[in-house]
């Protein structure tokens, strides 16, 4: 472990208009930590993600990213051909559909080693063994790897858009509900197999959720929103067991019992 | 009044008027500066429906002068409906000189063909273009493409690649093969079959592509590197026939299949005419006998053989008109 952050994120925040998306946002994120952001909806944790992936520029504020040469760069001055080229090399980005993740006329093969291709790989075996490898990783048969995603269930759909991401080993992945819409057998599996991969790789992650339990499961740390701003942040357990703000407290106290 | 008022309107010099020619011309020049490069331009409405070349016949009118000797080719054949309009459309509105003879043009306008005759330098080869964005199937957003194209994000390319070989187990695309521009853009060379890639690479002749219903514009200037996408261990290569042509018994040609009757009678000819007629001719000319060659004489077609002229060579070859869409 290092004893630098990877992301510093300092007052970000993102106005609609006169409407507040997120306001003054600060955190550091350590390298294989994953945060949880959890709030209801129209709380701005997907505006959030939004900024800090880039996918959206804020109206005030920055976020610091260290490079894999230990080099610190501030993401809203890049350019955008390497914002991109981060995006596809470094980090990750998993949709809550995963059809916006997918190609979803393309095989899943041809999927996962779209980046792979994208960073200049041009040997169809080495794509083809590495695609086979991931999907594995994934638990999707080998035999599925010249399906299109289409033919795919909704759960397989996700873990193959996480292998989409994974492939080319990146440092920080973003995800927005992640379990988002799959059935509780199917997302127990998916989050056994993210908690996994993640240690594992010693991945960082940022993973937006509604569902405190996908955070208490996924996380070491989380941040609760509300109308755009952070009301309290703090280790998943403390915050879970003893939260602190009212809202959260409510928030909490709301989880259906079964 | 005169007897010029008599006839029909009269044109502006290659159909166009000034102005237009020169907004094209701008456009060519553009394209010229950067190889490979889509350049958009305003497409005019031309007395042909779009599909039909429209594009290129804006590129040729722009750059035809009087002294131009225009040749038309469409799939390689000059006799086809195609060819046969446009080349009588310059005659008309240009009063150029036309001829079929590869060597002897300075402009050759196709639809999907490179002539199998070398080109030299000084000559251009105009191609028709239906769908010049060779990542549209890929990425339907034009603002994405344009993104990709100025980013030089050409992965997606190899993504329609290694379908192909995950499908098929080897490279199945044919025609409109992509290539990488000097190292840069990657190009839909029209749908030209991939035979006709190796020729565009490092050739004298300039060439232009125009796309009228899209609205673009590109070239590859002379002596420009066009290099087409392939794997490391799946490598490019080109389409190979196991008998020669029926006709002049070319090999390494691009050959058309052509049906000769309802009983599954077809032979196997030159695509490209004017090289199929040369050939002919020149084996002809020293004597008779040398020209036999018999590859056909068991369906029935061997007269056909036996008299190999224009007119009659023009025969088996009426193939449907289709205007596929590629």
């Amino acid at each position: 472990m290092t004893d630098e952050p990877l992301l510093r994120v300092s007052a970000l925040s993102k106005f609609y208009g006169s409407r507040v998306g997120c306001e003054n946002v600060t955190f550091d994120l350590w390298p294989g930590e994953v945060l949880a952001v959890v709030g209801e909806s129209g709380s701005g944790k997907t505006t959030l993600l939004n900024c800090l992936s880039t996918r959206l520029l804020p109206s005030s504020g920055t976020a610091s990213y260290r490079m894999r040469d230990g080099q610190w760069r501030e993401l809203y001055r890049m350019s955008e051909a390497e914002r991109r080229f981060l995006m596809r090399t470094d980090w990750g980005f998993v949709h809550q559909n995963p059809a916006d993740g997918l190609r979803m006329t393309v095989s899943a093969g041809a999927n996962v080693g779209e980046r792979l291709m994208a960073v200049g790989d041009r040997h169809y075996g080495r794509i083809r063994a590495t695609a086979v490898d991931w999907l594995s990783r994934v638990e999707i048969d080998e035999d599925r790897i010249d399906d299109e995603p289409r033919a795919f269930s909704g759960g397989m759909r996700q873990r193959l858009q996480i292998a989409r991401n994974l492939v080319t080993g990146p440092r920080l992945v973003f995800m927005d509900e992640p379990t988002g819409g799959l059935d509780v057998s199917v997302q127990a599996r998916l989050l056994d197999l993210l908690r996994g991969l993640v240690t594992d790789l010693g991945l960082a992650a940022i993973v937006v959720t509604h569902d405190l339990a996908v955070a208490r499961l996924l996380s070491q740390r989380m941040m609760v929103m509300k109308d755009g701003r952070v009301v309290e942040s703090g280790l998943t357990d403390r915050v879970l067991d003893d939260p602190r703000a009212p809202y959260t407290q409510l928030l909490v106290s709301s989880i259906l019992q079964v | 009044m005169n007897a010029q008022s008599t006839e029909i309107a009269t044109y502006n010099f290659a159909y166009l008027d000034e102005q237009t020619k020169r907004m094209i011309r701008r456009a060519i020049l553009k394209g010229i500066a950067i190889p490979g490069y889509q350049v958009p331009f305003a497409s005019r409405e031309m007395p042909m429906p779009y599909g039909w070349g429209t594009g290129g016949v804006q590129v040729t009118a722009s750059i035809i002068g009087p002294d131009d000797v225009l040749k038309v080719i469409d799939q390689g054949a000059d006799d086809t409906t195609n060819a046969v309009s446009i080349r009588a459309f310059f005659k008309k509105v240009a009063k150029v000189a036309v001829t079929t003879e590869t060597a002897k043009a300075t402009i050759i306008q196709t639809r999907h063909r490179i002539p199998e005759h070398p080109l030299n330098a000084g000559q251009v080869l105009v191609f028709q273009v239906p769908i010049p964005e060779p990542l549209r199937f890929l990425e339907p957003r034009e603002t994405e493409t344009r993104k990709m194209h100025a980013l030089e994000e050409y992965g997606l390319m190899h993504v329609k690649l290694y379908e192909d070989i995950a499908k098929h187990g080897r490279i199945a695309t044919t025609y409109a093969y992509p290539v990488k521009v000097e190292g840069r853009y990657v190009m839909d060379p029209s749908p030209t079959p991939k035979f006709d890639n190796p020729k565009m690479h490092r050739s004298p002749a300039l060439q232009l592509f125009g796309a009228g219903r899209e609205k673009r514009i590109y070239a590859v200037p002379p002596f420009t590197d066009v290099v087409s996408l392939d794997f490391e261990d799946h490598p490019f290569e080109v389409q190979t026939f196991d008998q020669p042509c029926a006709l002049c018994g070319a090999a390494n040609v691009y050959l058309d299949e052509v049906i000769l009757d309802d009983h599954g009678g077809h032979m196997f000819v030159c695509s490209d005419t004017d090289h199929c007629e040369k050939r002919r001719a020149d084996s002809t000319s020293p004597s008779w006998g040398g020209r036999a060659k018999g590859a056909d004489g068991g369906n029935g077609q061997s007269s056909l053989s036996s008299t190999p002229t224009p007119a009659r060579r023009a025969d088996p070859r009426h193939k449907g008109e289709g205007k596929e869409a590629e």
